[in-house]
């Protein structure tokens, strides 16, 4: 009883619970994702056939390549149309409400869900043709809330004398934005690319929708495969998904301004 | 001149993101079935949306959806709070270790840490079902609320803890007096963000949910949609979530701003 005790007013000791249930719910299942994944389905045994599978079948192949395509062209059209807005509303002399910024980040918060449905019941009341367009709208649509606030957040934290001092040493104002501004801004451009493209290959559901069944992306082949109860399969591309993901990562390692460190939201 | 671009450019941008929901929320006040017909003012949608009928296993997607958010968000405040506690106390390779392993559920997509749930419960014969689902929500909202947490504990002055133990508190009365009031804000926070977090989640849900006809508002919606046509109830609760999505965030930044105003005056 007394080393019960003891270990329950030892503090540090409080995170031992909290330990054990990542250990449960986030190391295991990651586990057994490779576990499936190289095991055969009827005798147990190691294989790599549901990697040969995924190559030697053009059909996953090839929704593979194709969503790394679409997830590279919403995150370039995100940067694109979400750059300036972070630049606009981090500059004090440009934008000094932060409702705006509120604006722009709520829909982050509002189920994905819904917002696709919004957006489709928007091309059809505009009689846009639900297809390969309608789709990047609609990413692009529910991404760009995600490209924009982290570089606001960057911008924001920015150190305004270099700004200043860059100015003073005579630097005309697309210099300053180019030598300046642009490079401080990356961490923040590095970690929007991740948060942009990795839900964009990764989402399923989403693409149906946008354009009535015609296009699929590669998180719904996955998802077919383990509804239909292929699990070995099914793990097996998420593996591929997982790797990708891990080489986007390596790109950037900005992971401080993915959380707030300050404990608020914004 | 700039700044009037700016604007626009703003303006602009704003009415594109909200173009949608803004049509949702105008035709949601109308009866017509199809989206786009304008059939006159109306408020029948909402009022058969919350006097039930038909349209029951909405309802009851609701009551779901928020029993799951909230006792998954119940659970991970308190364990994420306890554990922040320890996390802070902790240092080195062990913190080192638990704050990676704390890190991979915001990393991972949602479709990986539901397969990989989904994977857990079958290979353990876990039927699936409420326990599941809130299992894997409290797995990947914890996260955030440490997140959330950690910050009070460091800005917390370690000396009043140690003062009230010295005083003769037991190290529960130092618990209850001492941390919690330190950390109640962030505690909320992060209730706040889990309980949002859940609502929204729809990859692990799906993957975890089974198939015993347990639905919640994300399934609900999903199912609805993939068989081509649109509950018009769902109009005016995509307007509700809307409005009260707008208002949570509103109190949680004033909440931040008046908690910073007040870290301004005690300094």
């Amino acid at each position: 009883m007394k080393w019960l005790f003891k270990l329950f007013t030892k503090r540090s000791s409080w995170s031992i619970p909290y330990f054990i249930f990542l250990l449960m719910m986030v190391v295991l299942p990651l586990i057994l994702i490779f576990f499936y994944a190289f095991q055969d389905e009827q005798t147990g045994a190691f294989t790599f056939k549901y990697f040969e599978k995924f190559i030697s079948n053009p059909e996953a192949a090839n929704t593979f390549v194709y969503s790394i395509g679409i997830a590279i062209i919403t995150t370039i059209a995100c940067i694109v149309l979400g750059y300036p807005a972070a630049y606009i509303l981090s500059n004090r002399s440009l934008c000094r409400s932060k409702v705006m910024v509120i604006l722009f980040i709520l829909p982050m918060w509002i189920n994905i869900l819904v917002r696709t449905l919004a957006t489709v019941a928007l091309f059809d009341f505009m009689k846009f043709p639900l297809g390969e367009t309608a789709l990047i709208f609609g990413m692009v649509y529910n991404f760009l809330p995600f490209m924009i606030y982290p570089i606001y957040n960057t911008m924001q934290k920015m150190d305004h004398s270099y700004i200043e001092a860059a100015q003073d040493l005579g630097a005309s104002p697309v210099r300053v934005f180019f030598k300046v501004v642009f490079p401080l801004s990356m961490p923040g451009v590095m970690s929007g690319i991740m948060m942009v493209f990795m839900p964009t290959i990764s989402t399923f559901a989403i693409a149906e929708l946008l354009t009535m069944n015609n296009i699929k992306l590669f998180g719904t082949t996955i998802q077919e495969n383990i509804n239909n109860g292929m699990w070995n399969y099914g793990a097996a591309l998420s593996l591929i998904m997982l790797v990708i993901i891990f080489v986007t990562d390596l790109f950037s390692d900005s992971d401080e301004d993915r959380a707030s460190n300050e404990g608020g939201i914004i | 001149m700039k700044k009037f671009f700016a604007q626009t450019y703003l303006w602009l941008l704003l009415t594109m993101l909200y173009a949608p929901i803004v049509i949702i929320a105008i035709f949601s006040f109308t009866e017509a079935k199809v989206l786009g017909n304008w059939t006159g003012f109306s408020t029948k949608l909402y009022t058969s949306l919350f006097s039930g009928g038909v349209h029951h296993s909405l309802l009851s997607a609701i009551e779901n959806t928020l029993i799951i958010a909230l006792v998954a968000a119940v659970i991970s405040t308190i364990l994420g709070s306890i554990a922040a506690i320890g996390i802070h106390n902790l240092r080195g390779r062990k913190r080192q270790v638990i704050n990676t392993l704390n890190n991979i559920p915001m990393l991972n997509p949602d479709i990986i840490t539901g397969i990989s749930l989904f994977l857990l419960f079958v290979s353990l014969g876990i039927t699936q079902g409420y326990t599941t689902v809130i299992l894997a929500h409290v797995a990947f909202c914890t996260p955030y609320v440490v997140l959330c947490v950690m910050p009070r504990l460091q800005q917390m002055n370690p000396n009043i803890y140690e003062a009230a133990l010295d005083l003769g508190a037991t190290p529960m009365q130092a618990l209850r007096k001492v941390i919690i009031p330190e950390i109640k804000a962030g505690m909320i926070s992060g209730f706040i963000l889990a309980f949002t977090l859940s609502i929204d989640d729809f990859a692990v849900t799906i993957f975890t949910i089974g198939t015993d006809g347990l639905e919640t508002l994300s399934t609900y919606i999903y199912a609805d949609a993939r068989k081509g046509g649109l509950t018009p109830e769902l109009r005016p609760l995509s307007t509700i979530i809307f409005a009260a999505v707008l208002f949570l965030l509103i109190v949680i930044n004033v909440r931040t701003y008046r908690s910073q105003k007040q870290k301004e005056v005690k300094l």
